[in-house]
């Protein structure tokens, strides 16, 4: 099925907007002229599947199903329209997420919305120009070649009193144009709104409490509800007695087979009564839990997918001098989010409105449609403002209960999560192994690199380093649950990388210490990739690096990787007390090439977003469990980063406008554990190959 | 138990009839439908539902409504006057100390009583007052910067108590 078929009443938006130029157009025409297929297996519509709107005062509306989670995305594809439509920004507005207004997409994940949404938005406004051009010629009576537009506003070079504003233009009429040629795109270098830091429009809302998410949303007659939860995933149901909630003035109690819920006016009341429900159950076997997971993994069998191989395993193994084996473990880790799943469902007979804090609005319509029995189609969905996603509100199972609640009941009802839910149904970033052989010949050259993953995915596994002889292997999928997953599982930003450069970057470090080598210097002998090493530069430049073999005692650990095109570099200074064990981080330095940058400040935002994060999965974050039974259900036993864990922060944009923007959404954070490992070894001597880098661990190993 | 409780919030009186048990949080949210108080974690442990109450921080999610009784109760809602923003709130926008917004209510009232305390706060001190919150965006050194910018306005003779 193409996504055609899911958007029927397609030109029903021109009905509900009103008069105005109407520009549809395609990201295909960019993105799927290489017939990229999306993660999910599906491209974006061929026809159109975005559209701009020209409204009678000049006002320019952006309609795209893409989300805003606090990435900034407002911002930074407002700015991309607006440097080739030719109007001022603050003229421009982004309708995100809404299932009836906007065309159908993928969904906000990957740090694709610059890399590919980008080129399609800003074609578009180069076309949707060229096409004013034409009509303001018709509406001047002056060929085309004498017109020239800026801010919106259309003039003969030569008498700047002939001139046609790009709403007067739009007046009394509804025009639908289709954009479709592939019109030249301004060069980077000639950029006057993008590279700027222009301020989001979000942020005043943010600030007086207005912005509003989708637990805030309010609807006539809406309750609120609360289902039933296992207490362990894979638990069966026995017998249940639902009469103690049935006791609360206000409550009803809602049932369908094995789901339960109590809706109630008010929300809390409604979790009250839930809470008297004593039900029995009938409890799986935990045959695994987070300090068995790894053995499981190794021993789970099920298919290698080869991911690159070059030259002979045999030749490398036989050139090296020295040879390294290493294995390296990443736990089950939270989304977080400050914001916990939120939604509310107005069911009818025909039709269905969501409120969801979702990043797959138009994924969500199909998974809500087969829980209540309604045609997808018939399913409207609307995303507010996200709290905070990282990946885990691409899931969207509180919607699903607020939808089945809402069909019982008969009126709107809202579901907000509790924190205690939050960690249950999160779909955690997968454990993982990574076991790596690798060798250096006499001259410290990287001549052997056998790569082994297991269940973290292929993203970031492909070596950078100029090495002969190399293979990596990817076994196991990282998304879904199943397989040796006791619960389920999911992306969390960088999916894949996280374990992936954890592994590589510490394994570099092993190597260069055995080769008594500084590890930038190390790292520069065996890279080719001209645009890595300026960024390796670039970051040990900026952190006033002076080489020194490992461990020098200082504390400093670095990192380089390359992620899904976006080249990142960066170092770490640390301190470790050694009584206790702790890592406290005191500085560090990043270094991106995202090829042009749209949004600097917005770029240096999600860089230091992506280190503080990081810290998290680094030092505390990992998600323990007996089975299907979660223990960490709060944010007292389940660790995230706050004020006092952060270091001191630099961040450097490596110019380069020779290549298209690329994502910075996750890159930021992908050398992260590579780095605070590679810290701590230089600090300590100690080496971790199993994140996270607690205290008890350190410990064990500088005793 | 039912009971009727009387207090100012936002510089207005108000009363509500409900269980004098329930969280303070749940009450504005639902009641009193002020929105901009959110919901994080129901244990005080992230801050995100911080609230004023007589210009102190308190966390409403653990904060029983009858408690507020006789009382000043200040949301998010309340700190701007007609549209003027707080210099917190006009500080955050300025250093961009925000990303999904979700934590930034809880983050500038508790930064508003930290500077009732302490009119100009170092960086140390500020993290140490503002470590109960979580920002999963990782915004935490711009809204350091951002309370200090703030904190040099206030102090700046534009005497505003957010009232």
């Amino acid at each position: 099925m193409t996504g055609n078929e899911e958007f029927p009443s397609r030109r029903e938006f021109m009905k509900l907007l009103g008069p105005g130029l109407y520009f549809l157009f395609s990201v295909d025409a960019w993105v799927l002229g290489q017939r990229k297929q999306w993660d999910f297996g599906r491209s974006y519509p061929e026809d159109f599947n975005a559209y701009l709107r020209i409204a009678e005062n000049g006002h320019v509306t952006c309609y795209s199903g893409k989300v805003e989670m606090g990435q900034g995305v407002t911002a930074s594809l407002a700015q991309m329209l607006c440097e080739e439509l030719e109007v001022p920004y603050h003229s421009v507005s982004m309708v995100l997420g809404d299932t009836k207004l906007c065309p159908w997409d993928p969904g906000t994940n990957g740090s694709r919305s610059i890399k590919y949404f980008g080129p399609a938005l800003r074609a578009a406004g180069a076309e949707a120009r060229e096409v004013l051009i034409q009509l303001a010629a018709d509406h001047l009576k002056l060929p085309a070649d004498r017109l020239v537009a800026k801010e919106g506003v259309i003039r003969d070079k030569t008498d700047r009193r002939k001139s046609v504003t790009y709403g007067s233009l739009a007046k009394g009429k509804t025009v639908e144009l289709h954009l479709r040629k592939k019109p030249p795109l301004k060069a980077s270098s000639s950029f006057k709104v993008c590279g700027k830091s222009l301020p989001r429009a979000d942020f005043r809302d943010k600030v007086t409490g207005k912005a509003l998410f989708a637990g805030d949303i309010r609807l006539p007659g809406m309750l609120y509800g609360k289902v039933l939860r296992p207490p362990v995933h894979g638990a069966r149901l026995k017998s249940v007695d639902l009469s103690p909630a049935e006791e609360i003035k206000g409550a009803r109690v809602l049932r369908d087979g094995d789901f339960i819920g109590v809706v109630h006016p008010l929300p809390d009341m409604a979790a009250k009564a839930l809470a008297r429900i004593r039900p029995e159950y009938e409890l799986p076997r935990a045959n695994v839990n987070d300090r068995t997971i790894y053995d499981l993994l190794l021993r789970t069998d099920v298919r290698d997918n080869e991911v690159e191989q070059k030259g002979d395993l045999g030749q490398g193994s036989r050139q090296a001098t020295v040879k390294f084996e290493e294995s390296y473990f990443t736990p089950y880790v939270a989304h977080a989010a400050t914001e916990t799943h939120s939604a509310l469902a107005h069911v009818e007979d025909e039709n269905a409105t969501l409120w969801i804090g979702t990043q797959g609005p138009f994924g969500a319509r199909g998974q809500i449609g087969g829980a209540i029995g309604m045609d997808p189609e018939r399913i409207r969905v609307i995303t507010p403002y996200l709290g905070g996603g990282y990946g885990g509100k691409t899931q969207v199972g509180q919607a699903v209960q607020a939808a089945r609640l809402s069909k019982m009941a008969g009126c709107p009802v809202q579901v907000v999560w509790s924190r205690e839910e939050e960690f249950f149904y999160d779909t955690f970033q997968p454990a993982a192994v990574v076991k790596i052989k690798s060798g250096l010949d006499a001259s410290n050259r990287i001549v052997l690199w056998d790569y082994h993953v297991y269940f973290a995915g292929d993203r970031s596994s492909q070596n950078i380093y100029d090495v002969p002889n190399l293979r990596t292997l990817s076994r196991g999928s990282s998304f879904g649950g199943g397989g040796p997953h006791p619960f389920p599982t999911g992306a969390w930003r960088g999916p894949g990388s996280n374990t992936n450069i954890f592994a590589r970057e510490s394994q570099m470090d092993i190597m260069a210490a055995k080769a008594g080598m500084d590890p930038i210097e190390f790292r520069l002998k065996n890279l080719k990739d001209e645009r890595m090493i300026r960024v390796v530069k670039a970051v040990a430049e900026k952190f006033g690096w002076t080489p020194a073999k490992t461990p020098s005692g200082r504390g400093f650990g670095m990192a380089c990787l390359d992620y899904l095109g976006t080249y990142v570099a960066m170092i770490a200074a640390v301190r470790v007390d050694q009584t206790s064990g702790k890592i406290q981080a005191e500085r560090i330095v990043q270094a991106i090439d995202m090829g042009p940058v749209i949004n600097p400040e917005g770029a240096r935002m999600q860089m230091e977003s992506g280190i503080i994060m990081g810290l998290g999965y680094c030092l505390s974050e990992e998600i323990h469990f007996s089975g299907g039974e979660i223990e960490d259900l709060d944010f007292e036993s389940y660790k995230t980063p706050r004020f006092s864990w952060i270091p001191k922060i630099e961040t450097v944009l490596v110019e380069n406008l020779d290549i298209d923007p690329s994502g910075c959404g996750e890159p930021p954070i992908v050398g992260m554990g590579a780095v605070m490992a590679n810290a701590l070894y230089d600090a300590t001597g100690v080496r971790v190959c199993r994140l996270p880098l607690t205290p008890e661990r350190i410990k064990a190993q500088l005793a | 138990m039912e009971q009727t409780i009387r207090f100012r919030l936002n510089n207005r009186p108000v009363s509500v009839t409900t269980d004098g048990d329930r969280a303070l949080l749940w009450v504005l949210r639902t009641d009193l439908n002020l929105t901009g108080t959110k919901y994080g974690c129901g244990l005080g442990s992230c801050g995100v539902c911080t609230v004023l109450v007589d210009n102190e921080a308190v966390r409403s999610c653990r904060y029983p409504v009858k408690d507020v009784s006789g009382k000043e109760v200040v949301t998010i809602e309340g700190l701007s006057e007609e549209g003027t923003l707080h210099p917190l709130q006009k500080a955050f926008i300025q250093h961009e100390a925000l990303q999904c917004g979700f934590c930034t209510p809880g983050m500038i009232l508790e930064a508003f009583s930290l500077l009732r305390k302490n009119s100009s706060p170092s960086r140390a001190e500020i993290m140490e007052s503002m470590d109960p919150h979580l920002c999963r965006c990782g915004s935490y050194p711009r809204i350091i910067d951002a309370i200090q910018t703030a904190a040099a306005e206030l102090k700046g003779g534009t005497d505003h108590d957010g009232q």
